[in-house]
């Protein structure tokens, strides 16, 4: 990535690219999509089979799978949509409260 | 290098169609309407024939033809569309994504009421009605301009300080149906003339790629590039003038903004935008042949709006009627080139008077006792006689109640 955004805040608009075209792709993945969430999807390993079903239903690629294996949820980037709680074939995820869950974690 | 004239008659659609030919665009993506559907018929006829490389998407309504063009645009071709009236209206908030895209789509516009009643006939409510969306607006005044302006819409779409999509308008039926003479450029001299188009992305360069119609508003920069639009808007009133004299090296047809007739010594003057303009002009010619010191404006950008220019060019009037084709329903403002107009002039020391003639709703001719009417109301009120009415209907029927 070449484009250097970090001070985009003082840009002059005439540094803008015309039309807001970006021209130096893959520069989402700097773009935190994660605190749009209302509800939690919390994963509880003990009941998960590995069917990856989540992992292939996840709108976002926000589940996270190593050698094969989910290991967590990305959430930088989940936006809660409980999709993958409804489609778990094991129950194994379940959607939480996301201030609840936040006011916990600040503990 | 000698170059033989060629004069032909061709109906106004023909000789859009035939500036389309010249300019042989990627790709033209298109829905009929009367009156622009001979436009389409007659190029999507040279499309099939191979006389065009461009490939011709006959699309299922005009908010689809917008959107294959903005498509097409990003993805680097030179890209054309044309409409009317309720096409326009179906266009609407791809219009905004076009010129806010910065998409030098050049379109063509046959100027036709907008319903209701249903009227296939001229007015100028549907290209007003998108005066606020960024595009670039280049009225037409006959066939000859319609086919000289669409070729220079090519050029001023692409300039690098521009980048804004531009409509051509013409009149519904007294431009677009009417067999008019006009003057052809050859091929080799219109296609010199238009060049080539370097876009500085293409969504099909894979080499270089690029993200387009990107979601602004939680950084919000929105704002700044509503500014870069209005920014090319100014470069645009330059451009125009650039392009038009260009133009007129290549075919001895100069254009500027706008064309002041006898505007140097004039005391009273007419602004009006189209074909109105030839009605105008002859009058106004019997006029000074008859020593009235009378001039008219053909404003022909009314997209960037020449304010400044207009200015210089009205010092010395003392009044000035403006003819607006279409209204703007605001109550007894009057109709949309009018409140420009007055506008432009507040801050003018000496500025004329300026009164308003809405004319022609629905295709209703503008005779020439009508334009008399004008002119007899501008030379009693140079004369000293006050202003009883600044917004006149012109041609309403006013008769039994
Ligand atoms: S809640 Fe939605 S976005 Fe988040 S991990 Fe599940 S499927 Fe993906
Ligand atoms: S869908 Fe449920 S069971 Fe399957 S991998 Fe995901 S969490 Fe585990």
């Amino acid at each position: 990535m070449t484009w250097d955004i970090h001070d985009i805040q003082k840009w002059s608009w005439r540094k803008h690219p015309l039309g807001g075209v970006i021209e130096d792709p893959g520069n989402s993945s700097k773009f935190k999509t994660g605190g749009w969430r209302t509800f939690r999807p919390v994963r509880n390993a003990l009941n998960c089979n590995q069917c990856l079903i989540c992992y292939i239903y996840c709108p976002d690629s926000s589940i996270i799978v190593e050698d094969g294996n989910v290991t967590g949820i990305n959430y930088d980037f989940c936006k809660g949509c409980g999709i993958c709680a409804t489609e778990c074939p094991r129950d194994a995820i379940e959607m939480k409260d996301e201030g609840e869950e936040t006011d916990k974690q600040n503990k | 290098m000698v170059v033989t004239k060629n004069t032909v008659a061709l109906i106004g659609t023909d000789a859009v169609a035939e500036a389309m030919r010249q300019i042989n665009p990627d790709v033209v993506a298109a829905y009929p309407i009367t009156p622009q559907t001979a436009i389409v018929e007659t190029f999507s006829q040279m499309a099939a024939d191979g006389i065009v490389k461009t490939n011709f998407v006959a699309v299922e309504s005009e908010h689809s033809a917008m959107s294959a063009a903005i498509g097409a645009a990003a993805a680097g071709g030179r890209v054309m569309t044309c409409t009317s009236s309720q096409g326009l209206g179906f266009m609407w908030e791809l219009l905004y994504i076009a010129s806010g895209l910065r998409l030098p789509i050049v379109m063509p516009n046959v100027n036709r009421a907008l319903s209701a009643p249903i009227n296939i006939h001229c007015d100028h409510s549907d290209s007003m009605g998108a005066r606020d969306s960024g595009w670039i607006q280049l009225f037409s005044e006959n066939a000859q301009e319609a086919y000289d302006n669409t070729l220079q819409a090519t050029r001023i779409a692409e300039h690098p300080d521009i980048l804004l999509p531009v409509m051509v308008q013409l009149d519904g039926f007294i431009i677009s149906h009417a067999v008019d003479r006009l003057e052809l450029i050859h091929d080799d001299i219109a296609r010199e003339f238009v060049g080539e188009l370097h876009p500085a992305y293409s969504l099909l360069n894979s080499s270089k790629p690029a993200s387009v119609g990107n979601f602004d508003s939680l950084y919000g920069y929105f704002f700044e590039f509503k500014q870069q639009q209005e920014e090319g808007m100014r470069n645009a009133l330059q451009v125009i003038q650039e392009v038009g004299k260009e133009f007129g090296k290549a075919t001895g047809r100069s254009y500027g903004l706008f064309e002041p007739v006898g505007m140097d010594d004039a005391e009273i003057a007419i602004i009006a935008l189209g074909s109105a303009c030839g009605t105008v002009r002859s009058e106004i010619e019997c006029m000074r042949e008859a020593g009235i010191p009378i001039g008219m404006i053909k404003l022909r950008s009314f997209r960037p709006f020449p304010a400044a220019e207009l200015v210089r060019v009205l010092e010395g009037v003392k009044v000035v009627a403006v003819m607006d084709r279409s209204d703007s329903f605001a109550g007894g403002m009057g109709g949309p080139v009018f409140m420009e107009l007055r506008s432009a002039l507040y801050d003018m020391p000496n500025k004329p008077q300026v009164i308003n003639y809405i004319y022609g709703l629905g295709g209703r001719d503008l005779s020439i006792e009508l334009t008399q009417k004008v002119i007899n109301d501008l030379e009693e009120i140079a004369g000293g006689k006050e202003v009883q009415q600044k917004v006149n209907y012109l041609g309403l029927r006013e008769g039994e109640e």
